[in-house]
């Protein structure tokens, strides 16, 4: 490889842009090890109490619950329309696929706040009321764009003859499904699930319009920004949470990754 | 055999089914409610426009929507010119880790929106890390006052919270640019920087033009970053819509502001497609 | 053995196949030949039960096949991208099909290694499906549908996307196999050198429609339509006046050529006003200074092209008003004829060609 003056002032802008994308992200976890209730330089030492602090608080470990049954149900219900919408979306040719797949992919170029007021004053409107179950409604309608997203790139590099050749070794559909389409999707599904999942955790506004009286993880951060004291305990927890969400968006890249090289061997 | 048209439907139906109850439904009740009047908790049905003279009429709401359309704008190119050398870096020189590379940018993008903002509240602050580090560098004798709640600290941290997301759009539009045509180019006898601009910048339009909406939209209608780290001179339109479907319950207005929001939104993407699309003719 | 009777297919308003009445026999290399869109692998879909008729009917060894799906069929197949289960081995893509049927593990296992050494592929059972060449990709795609003991084994341009060395290895080894098992192929091409060397009879298809059935030989040398001479190999369409009908004779003036009569193939019936003469390539000959044949022809050289084994000289003749293809092997110089030169060409009087239409 070259190295021309150009290309590595290029290279060196490129770093720091990464640099300065990561900086507020690596500054939280920096600040919930400080021991000091402000978040400011010099840092004053290491310290778990912070951590420590938000052992025993059962209002997080709530919401830290409800966020959890809120993401499984999100994920598993966007990944499962998902699924649909994929297949239609590569394997089946029809007039308006386009501007059916651009309604389901609408969620993603919508400001946010715009689909949460419509949401809320529908559900409010039929006599709803606001619970764990109209923030899922919210986010399954919000992770299902990046479901699809994922899926179809799965779905993609999948070969129609691979479902026709195990039919035609005398698989009946069900068996087809169990033993070849299922297997070879699985990571572009497992993906999904992961993908929708983070997103869910992290969502903020919907959940906040939406949640009622059950606040999520990031509604109870909210609420907890009100008090300056708490700041520390916030940066351990937003911490923690960041760190789940690294975790289960470099496992499902990871996923993404096999099945693209399992597919590709064709 | 039922057609392949007919199949295609019913497989797409359960999605496409859940979008229009959830989405398409509710947007068409937010028109209708931004038609209407509220007086305490009864709803008057019938017809007004009065909710969108309030919203285009009062200064209030119109500098809201109009400081809302700035920041997005300025948050929207800022992004974009930022992002294109890093999208730019990837497609041509990110060899086989192009993955990897994108993997790398887009993941705070999908980490901790409310966090990364409380991130910025903490840079940005009095007694903030930008202030304390300044200081203990010496190259200032008091804190500014002037970095947090103000609309730069808004553009700032917007800015940063969608710039990985605008360098997607511009990176695959890169990565579909036919690299003969450099070559062609090249052995036309243009030089690298009119290569750039004759060639692969204006046959990366599309996604530069993608990337400034997939960020200006989403923006204008930011709530939490305003509320945040904007103070006084940052709130904006999200904020008032906010404020009328909660503490001020006049649903209507609020649904005519929601409204008239999206409106100037798709209008301005729609002048910036029939924009490429004038460049595009002028190019032939 | 397979019975297609009066086969029609259409997608929306476009035909995809229609009025296709054909008789496979059993045992028999069967070839669906045209170029791309002429509904030959739509018919061997048909044939597989991948897609219905949307009318006529189908029956392979005397059972309709109308309702029976893909997996019921006494047919297997070979799919053009092989759709090898990149999650399975070797011996577990063989397998698949097998673990339908009610087998012990040692019967299952003699199966699946008796296809393997078949195709050769032994001591690669234990590879990912992913990680195989194009050539041991198609063994397998073979083995695994061969070792389900079908009927008929459909073939859907199974050399494509092998390199012309491996395909013309495959071509032989592919046909020593079926006549070693002696079951039905039906293969679908669109390399006519791969139909005429392996096939016992062939289809040759164009816009949905059967143009000719015939053998190798018969379809190479009395191709009944001008689309078919020309889709298989080179052939020199010659300019003809009055031509007649003269008891068992075609007769034609051919300009240059003088009158030429041909006979006609049994009880054919042959429109004089619709019909085409022509000449293969390779049936006209380069004439040495001292040759002398009885049939002779003049004309000059307009270019030269090199193949290697053959030269390919484009001759003006004097009346045609297109040049002639003369194809000749190179032992006797006729890469070294300059261009611009005269020569005579010589034929014989039953190289020609007789098309209907």
């Amino acid at each position: 490889m070259s190295t021309s003056p150009a290309r590595k002032i290029l290279w060196a802008y490129v770093v720091l842009y990464i640099v300065i994308l990561y900086f507020p992200v690596v500054l939280l976890p920096i600040f919930s090890f400080n021991d000091s209730a402000t978040p400011t330089f010099p840092l004053k030492g290491f310290t778990f109490k912070w951590y420590e602090g938000l052992i025993g608080n059962e209002t997080m470990l709530k919401a830290a619950r409800n966020s959890l049954i809120v993401g499984s149900v999100a994920s598993v219900g966007s990944t499962i329309l998902g699924i649909c919408a994929a297949r239609a979306i590569t394997r089946y040719r029809f007039r308006g696929k386009s501007a059916a797949s651009g309604l389901i992919m609408a969620p993603l170029f919508l400001p946010e706040i715009i689909i949460a007021i419509s949401l809320l004053v529908v559900l409010l409107g039929i006599g709803a009321n606001l619970s764990l179950t109209t923030v899922m409604l919210g986010h399954l309608l919000i992770c299902l764009p990046y479901s699809v997203t994922v899926l179809v790139s799965g779905f993609e590099g999948f070969d129609p003859s691979l479902e026709e050749a195990a039919q035609d070794l005398g698989a009946k559909p069900l068996r087809v499904l169990r033993l070849v389409t299922l297997p070879i999707l699985a990571p572009a599904i497992l993906s999904s699930l992961l993908v929708a999942f983070t997103i869910s955790l992290d969502e903020f506004i919907l959940a906040f319009f939406l949640s009622g009286s059950e606040p999520t993880l990031p509604v109870y951060i909210w609420g907890q920004l009100r008090f300056a004291a708490k700041l520390p305990n916030v940066l351990a927890l937003g911490s923690l949470l960041i760190a789940a969400s690294l975790i289960l968006l470099t496992t499902a890249e990871i996923m993404r990754r096999r099945a693209e090289r399992r597919l590709a061997g064709r | 055999m039922r057609s392949e048209a007919t199949r295609g439907w019913l497989v797409i139906s359960a999605p496409l089914l859940y979008a229009l109850l959830l989405l398409i439904g509710p947007i068409i009740v937010i028109l209708a409610n931004s038609f209407w009047t509220q007086d305490y908790l009864t709803i008057d049905r019938t017809f007004t426009l009065d909710n969108y003279r309030a919203a285009l009429g009062e200064p209030i709401y119109r500098d809201l929507l109009f400081r809302s359309l700035k920041v997005s704008a300025i948050v929207s190119v800022v992004t974009v010119i930022l992002a294109y050398p890093v999208a730019y870096f990837i497609s041509f020189h990110g060899g086989r880790a192009k993955g990897l590379w994108i993997f790398i940018i887009t993941v705070p993008f999908w980490t901790g929106y409310l966090l990364r903002i409380l991130s910025w509240k903490v840079i940005l602050g009095y007694k903030g890390v930008l202030n304390s580090a300044l200081l203990g560098l010496g190259v200032i004798s008091e804190p500014l006052e002037t970095l947090l709640y103000s609309l730069n600290a808004v553009i700032i941290t917007l800015a940063h919270s969608w710039a990985a997301f605008a360098i997607l759009p511009i990176y695959v539009s890169l990565e579909k640019l036919d690299r003969t045509l450099l070559e062609a180019a090249a052995d036309l006898g243009q030089g690298p920087i009119r290569q750039f601009l004759r060639v692969t910048l204006p046959l990366t339009l599309p996604g530069v033009i993608a990337a400034l909406l997939i960020v200006m939209i989403p923006t204008v209608g930011d709530y939490v970053t305003p509320k945040l780290v904007g103070g006084k001179d940052g709130v904006m339109i999200a904020n008032a819509i906010q404020v009328q479907f909660g503490k001020a319950s006049n649903w209507p207005l609020g649904a005519a502001l929601a409204v008239t929001t999206m409106i100037i939104v798709s209008m301005s993407a729609a002048l910036m497609v029939l924009a490429l699309q004038l460049f595009r003719r002028l190019m032939k | 053995m397979i019975n297609i009777s009066n086969v029609g297919r259409r997608y929306g308003t476009f035909v995809a196949l229609e009025d296709i009445d054909l008789q496979i026999k059993a045992g028999e290399f069967f070839s669906l030949l045209g170029p791309s869109g002429c509904g030959k692998t739509t018919l061997l879909r048909l044939i597989g039960g991948f897609d219905v008729p949307s009318s006529g009917s189908i029956s392979i060894d005397g059972a309709p096949m109308s309702g029976v799906p893909a997996n019921h069929r006494p047919t297997n197949m070979v799919f053009q991208s092989y759709a090898i289960f990149p999650h399975l081995n070797v011996a577990e893509n063989v397998a698949f099909g097998l673990n339908i049927l009610n087998l012990t593990k040692a019967e299952k296992q003699a199966r699946v290694d008796e296809a393997l050494s078949r195709v050769r592929l032994v001591g690669l059972g234990s590879r990912m499906g992913s990680q195989l060449s194009g050539g041991q990709r198609q063994r397998v795609a073979l083995a695994r549908a061969l070792v389900m003991k079908p009927k008929v084994l459909l073939l859907d341009e199974p050399l494509s996307a092998l390199d012309k060395k491996l395909r013309e290895e495959m071509q032989v080894e592919l046909r020593q196999l079926q006549q070693d098992i002696g079951i039905t192929f039906v293969l679908v091409t669109h390399d006519q050198y791969e139909a005429l060397a392996m096939s016992d009879r062939i289809a040759v298809m164009f816009d949905g429609k059967i143009a000719q059935i015939a053998k190798p030989q018969e379809i190479y040398q009395n191709p009944t339509s001008r689309r078919v001479a020309d889709f298989l190999g080179g052939m020199n369409f010659l300019e003809t006046a009055n031509m007649r009908l003269l008891g068992e004779n075609v007769v034609a003036d051919v300009a240059g050529f003088g009158t030429i009569a041909n006979k006609r193939r049994g009880d054919e019936m042959i429109d004089p006003a619709k019909a085409t003469l022509g000449i293969r390539p390779e049936r006209l000959r380069i004439q040495w200074e001292d040759e002398k044949a009885k049939n002779e022809i003049s004309g000059k050289v307009l270019s030269r092209h090199y193949f290697g084994e053959v030269t390919n000289l484009v001759v003006q003749v004097e009346g045609q008003p297109r040049p002639l293809s003369v194809v000749e092997t190179n032992d006797f110089g006729a890469d070294g004829i300059p261009v611009g030169s005269l020569v005579r060409i010589a034929y014989d009087e039953d190289a020609f060609v007789l098309m209907k239409e």
